[in-house]
Order: C-alpha cells, then sequence, then structure tokens
C-alpha cells in the first residue's frame, strides 16, 4: 500500500487533518533540507511536499521564486532533489513524500528514466503544477505501473472538469484555495465552500487545500472541510527568515529550533 | 504539409496546453471565442476595417532596387510591416485579440513586452476600444525601450517592470501568466506571439497570415510569380509565421526564419533557440527551449529585445523539424551593419529584430541569380531603437 494512502487512513481513524508542510529543496542546501524535514515531522507534520526548484516556477509567487533561485543559484537538480528523499528515509524520517516538480526538469529526464528513479527513492506521490490532465496521458500510465500516486490540482474555476479530474486521481486530491499564485494572502476565493463540497462530492479520495494556507486559523479553518493542509509559502519564508541563523555554524540550532516552534504552532 | 494544429492545439508532437489547472477553463472559453468570431462575418468586418483605415493595410511590399544592386544577386523585395500604425507587424494581433476580448464582455487587458512593440500595440488597441490595459515589460527592458515605455504610458496603459528573473521578456511572460491566473475571470490575456498554449499559436498565426496572404497576392499580381525565398526573423515567431504560412503550400518557396545569435552561437550570450535548443516545455507548449542539462531554461542575449527570448513558436518548431523551414543565426553585430546598409542604400532605418532577417538577406542574395527573388519581412521600424544604436554606434 502506498504510504500517502496509510498516512491518510490513519489520520482519518483518529479524526485528524494532515499538515503537509511544503519546502524547496536545496534552501540554502541539501544537508540543511533533510534536517529541516527532521524538525517538520518532530513539530507534527504528516506528509512532506518537496519542491523541486525551476527557473520558471509560473505557478509560484515571489517567495517561493526566490527560494528556487537561492537553491538553482547552488546548481541543485531534480536528480539530486530526489535523493534528499532517499537521504531523508536512511536517516530516520517516516514520512510520506511527496515531489512537487514543474513539468520539463522531468521531461528533459525522460519519463522512463524519471520514474525508473523515483520508484526507488521512496518519492510515494507527484504533483506538477504545468502538466493539466489534457497533456498527462502517458505520465499516469507510468506512475499508475510505479504506484506512485500523481495528484492532481483543482481550482476554483474548474468546475465541471472537477469529477474528470478526481476521477483520474490516486492519492488525494489538491485544491487550490483561491485564484491565483502560491502565497500568503488575507483572502481566500469567495466561492470557497461550495468549491470544497464539490469536489468532496466527486471522490472519495482525501481531500487538501493549499495556496496561501499561512497561519493556526486557517488551518483550523479549514480542518473540518478537508483531509489535509498544505502550508507552502509560509514555511518556505519562515526558511527565509532564519537563513541567517541556518548558515551560521553557531546559531544552526537556533534556527532549525525556531522552524519547528513555528510548524507546532501551525499544528496547533 | 499537414494541417496544424489538431484539436489539442498540437503541431505534430510540438504545442499543447502546459499551465496551471486555473487557467485551462479560461483557454478553453478563448478558443470557444476564437472559433466562433472567426467565422462571424460582422467581426471580421470590423477587423478589416480597422486593419484598412485606422492601422493602414494592406502595407506595400517594395522592391529594394538599390539594396538589390548593392547585393549583386537576386531581387529583394520588403514587406513593409514597419509602416503599420504603431511600427510593427504586432498592431495586426492586437486590433484582433482586443475586438474579441470585447465580444467576449472583457473590460481589462494584459499583455507582455520584450522590445515594446507589442505594449504599444496593446496599448493603442485598448485606449482605441475603451479597454483598460496593464503591459508587464521586464526592467531591462524598461531601460532599454524607454521611449517605448513612456508611448505605453501616454496611450494610457500602465505599464508593469517586471523584476523577477531575467528581467526580460522570458520573465514579463512569466509574470502575465501568473496575473492572468489571479484575473483570470474578467481579464483577458492579449498574448503577443506565437507561443504560449493553445490556442494562442493558432491565433496568432491566424491574426498574423495577413502579411503573408498580401505579400503572396502582391508577387503574384505585381510580379507574376511566386518568390524564391521568404526570409523573417524569429523571436517568438509571430511575423515570421504569419509571412510563411500561406505559402507553406507552395513546396518551390523556400523559408527562411532567423534567430538572434547574440554575441555568437559558440558563445553563452545568445538566443538562438532552434540553432542550440532541445525539446522542451516552456511557458505553456512543447518546443525548442534553451535550457541546460536538467532541465533549467537558460538566460538569452540579443541586442534586439523582441529576439532576446529563450523559447519559440511550437509551429516553428515543426516546420524546422519537419524540413518545411530552415532557421539561420545572425549576430548583434551582423544584425547592426545590416541596419545601417539598409539605412544608407534604400533610406529604411529598420528595427533591430527585422535588421536579422535584413542581415540573413545580406548572405543570401549574392549567391543567388538576378533571376531569383527573396521576399523580406520588414517586420518594424527602427525608430523605438534609435537611442540604443546610437549607443552601440557610438554616435558615429
Amino acid at each position: 500500500m502506498n504510504l500517502i494512502d496509510q498516512t491518510f487512513a490513519a489520520l482519518r481513524e483518529q479524526e485528524k487533518t494532515a499538515l503537509i508542510p511544503f519546502l524547496t529543496v536545496g534552501d540554502p542546501d541539501a544537508a540543511t533540507t533533510i534536517e529541516i524535514i527532521r524538525q517538520l515531522e518532530e513539530a507534527g507534520a504528516d506528509m512532506i511536499e518537496l519542491g523541486v526548484p525551476y527557473s520558471d516556477p509560473l505557478a509560484d509567487g515571489p517567495v517561493i521564486q526566490r527560494a528556487s533561485g537561492r537553491a538553482l543559484r547552488h546548481g541543485i537538480t531534480i536528480t539530486e532533489c530526489i535523493q534528499v528523499a532517499e537521504d531523508a528515509r536512511k536517516a530516520g524520517i517516516k514520512l510520506p513524500f511527496v515531489l512537487f516538480t514543474y513539468y520539463n526538469p522531468v521531461f528533459q529526464m525522460g519519463l522512463e528514466n524519471f520514474f525508473e528513479l523515483i520508484g526507488r527513492k521512496e518519492i510515494s506521490g507527484l504533483i506538477i503544477p504545468d502538466l493539466p490532465i489534457e497533456e498527462d496521458g502517458e505520465l499516469r500510465a507510468m506512475a499508475e505501473a510505479a504506484n506512485i500516486h500523481l495528484i492532481p490540482l483543482v481550482a476554483p474555476t474548474s468546475k465541471e472538469r472537477i469529477a474528470r479530474i478526481t476521477g483520474l486521481a490516486r492519492g488525494f486530491i489538491y485544491c487550490v484555495s483561491s485564484l491565483g499564485v502560491t502565497g500568503v494572502r488575507s483572502d481566500f476565493h469567495s466561492g470557497i465552500d461550495t468549491f470544497l463540497s464539490d469536489v468532496r462530492q466527486s471522490t472519495e479520495l482525501p481531500i487538501a487545500i493549499g495556496f496561501g494556507i499561512s497561519s493556526r486559523e486557517h488551518v483550523e479553518r479549514f480542518s473540518k472541510q478537508c483531509d489535509g493542509v498544505v502550508v507552502g509559502s509560509a514555511i518556505v519564508r519562515k526558511i527565509e527568515d532564519t537563513l541567517p541563523l541556518l548558515q551560521d555554524a553557531g546559531r544552526r540550532k537556533e534556527g532549525l529550533e525556531q522552524i519547528r516552534q513555528f510548524v507546532k504552532e501551525l499544528k496547533g | 504539409m499537414n494541417q496544424v494544429p489538431d484539436d489539442n492545439g498540437r503541431y505534430g508532437k510540438f504545442g499543447g496546453r502546459y499551465v496551471p489547472e486555473t487557467l485551462m477553463n479560461a483557454l478553453f472559453e478563448l478558443e470557444e471565442a476564437f472559433d466562433h468570431y472567426a467565422k462571424d462575418p460582422e467581426f471580421q468586418a470590423e477587423l478589416q476595417y480597422l486593419l484598412k483605415q485606422y492601422s493602414g493595410r494592406p502595407t506595400p511590399l517594395y522592391y529594394a532596387e538599390r539594396l538589390s544592386k548593392h547585393l549583386g544577386g537576386a531581387q529583394i523585395y520588403l514587406k513593409r510591416e514597419d509602416l503599420n500604425h504603431t511600427g510593427a507587424h504586432k498592431i495586426n494581433n492586437s486590433l484582433a485579440q482586443a475586438l474579441l476580448a470585447k465580444r467576449m464582455g472583457k473590460t481589462k487587458v494584459i499583455a507582455e513586452t520584450g522590445a515594446g512593440q507589442h505594449g504599444v500595440a496593446s496599448a493603442t488597441a485598448a485606449a482605441l476600444l475603451g479597454l483598460e490595459c496593464k503591459v508587464f515589460m521586464g526592467e531591462e527592458d524598461t531601460k532599454r525601450q524607454q521611449l517605448n515605455v513612456f508611448r505605453m504610458k501616454l496611450l494610457g496603459a500602465e505599464v508593469v517592470p517586471v523584476l523577477s528573473g531575467t528581467r526580460t521578456l522570458k520573465d514579463a511572460c512569466n509574470e502575465t501568466l501568473r496575473y492572468w491566473v489571479s484575473n483570470v475571470t474578467d481579464t483577458y490575456y492579449i498574448l503577443g506571439s506565437v507561443t504560449g498554449p493553445h490556442p494562442y499559436p493558432k491565433m496568432v498565426r491566424d491574426f498574423q497570415r495577413i502579411i503573408g496572404d498580401e505579400a503572396r497576392e502582391q508577387m503574384l499580381s505585381e510580379q507574376g510569380q511566386l518568390p524564391d525565398y521568404v526570409v523573417a526573423a524569429v523571436g517568438g515567431g509571430s511575423n515570421a509565421i504569419g509571412i510563411f504560412y500561406p505559402f507553406i503550400q507552395d513546396e518551390s518557396v523556400k523559408l527562411i526564419g532567423v534567430e538572434a545569435a547574440g554575441k555568437g552561437v559558440e558563445t553563452e550570450e545568445h538566443a538562438a533557440t532552434m540553432t542550440k535548443g532541445r525539446h522542451g516545455v516552456f511557458q505553456g507548449s512543447l518546443s525548442y527551449v534553451l535550457q541546460d542539462d536538467h532541465g533549467q531554461v537558460l538566460p538569452a542575449h540579443s541586442i534586439s529585445a523582441g529576439l532576446d527570448y529563450p523559447g519559440v513558436g511550437p509551429e516553428h518548431s515543426y516546420l524546422k523539424d519537419s524540413g518545411r523551414a530552415q532557421y539561420e543565426p545572425i549576430t548583434d553585430a551582423e544584425a547592426l551593419e545590416a541596419l545601417q546598409l539598409l539605412s544608407r542604400t534604400e533610406g529604411i532605418i529598420p528595427a533591430l529584430e527585422s535588421a536579422h532577417a535584413i542581415a540573413q538577406t545580406m548572405k543570401l542574395a549574392p549567391s543567388l541569380g538576378k533571376d531569383q527573388t527573396i521576399v523580406v519581412s520588414l517586420s518594424g521600424r527602427g525608430d523605438k531603437d534609435v537611442e540604443a544604436i546610437m549607443g552601440y554606434l557610438g554616435g558615429m
């Protein structure tokens, strides 16, 4: 059984909502990413989204763009990002890993090579924000064969597409909270509750919400309606704020502790 | 050649719609509106009226006699898109898309721009049709093309300088897409080239093919023959597709796209996407892309802001891989030389983009006989570049 399914099944029994932090792999470097993942796990995260840095992240706002830029300046590659999952597992991390990547790095590796690699590197799920269902046929078949869940995004503008998208989905459904790119925001889409209930009615799979979820209040706001809550930019920004500490050997622990506290507060 | 694209926006393997889910319904809505109005006689009549009375079409096909004699080979004809209102071919597409936006009930339009020509054309069309207009432009380009920034402001548009990434056309496109994702319900995106997700490459081609339709008809009626060659500069590739498309079935006509080689294709500073790029997915479609081994898109370089782009429209990739068109690189230095030659022999100062097509013609024409003909797309005029050229040539 896929680790994502196990996690959601266990949480459902306990009537709990999954906290799913996103971080940009390699910001500031791969070794620190693994240490941060450990903090996230200890603070109560249930699943980790590993963001692969990309030169042209058109679904992302300024915070994740900056993190991608920092990671790419050190020349990190998608192969190294995938390796982080295995290294984290070897270091004792138990959480499922979902790889979040734009399509071109996958396309350049070649789909066969890509699945051959992630199949043995502890990746349980895959989110590709610029690969809508119209374009994902070949990749979805290969993901299925590798027992890796291709997790789709659905948006408030998806309307009649919702059922078609969730019908093909595996793992969980990632609901986009509002029109726009990733990033902290004060308002969610005005029709958000109707949207979430439409998605809920279309599928038996767990549903998670993301884009702009940045505080404990937000997490609580959506805990009743959703099985999972993704927090991305708020954590990436926290990491950014903590960089001076993380990159100072003497104060590194302090920095990691601050990230852990932030996630603990989100978890409540 | 088969008719492309297919229903999924595919040109062979190229094209498609690689965008966030949030935009998918907007793309289908756009495709439906475009298909509907493309066949609507009233829409077409209004567009034809504006292209004629407002923009000044048809543009002349001018026999460049002194240039032809100077080069001593083929006879050269210039398709004078520079004589359009606002000074470039971009207005053909901007007028059409702004009209479409209005028919779709949108009140706000956005556009990306590199050299500023598409931004100016979109700001112009928006002013004419009473639409609110925002233009996204890389900060570096706002410096290279200050005059166009001011023109857009005069026309009532808001110019948004883009500070992310390379601060040129590539990131202006990213930022426009991001803005569109956030405002997709009331905003129409006037994309300026044959790039991006389906239906844009097809729609922009269909709005730009008037260049080639006119040129073909003019060659036949004025010279009694088809040209042997058609030459056009390619950044995203809209003027090139516009002039190539009506000639694609004419197998005797050779099509040459000219891309920017910047400081040379052997350096890292160029925009020679076809010569040096590989197949990849970038800004909504599968096409040739300048990228590293790991799929990260590389920054492009060209003296011409309009060609300074690491991608290219999917139909060009299709024409290249099928062998129907060939693509040649021209350096900054060669383009500057061509710009001066055309200025002195014909009294026409071309845009730096178009100067690349002239430079390729300078290489090609002397190798051909006097009975052979070349049609060159003179896509824009050089007024916008004069200040930058003065910087390069040191005031002469």
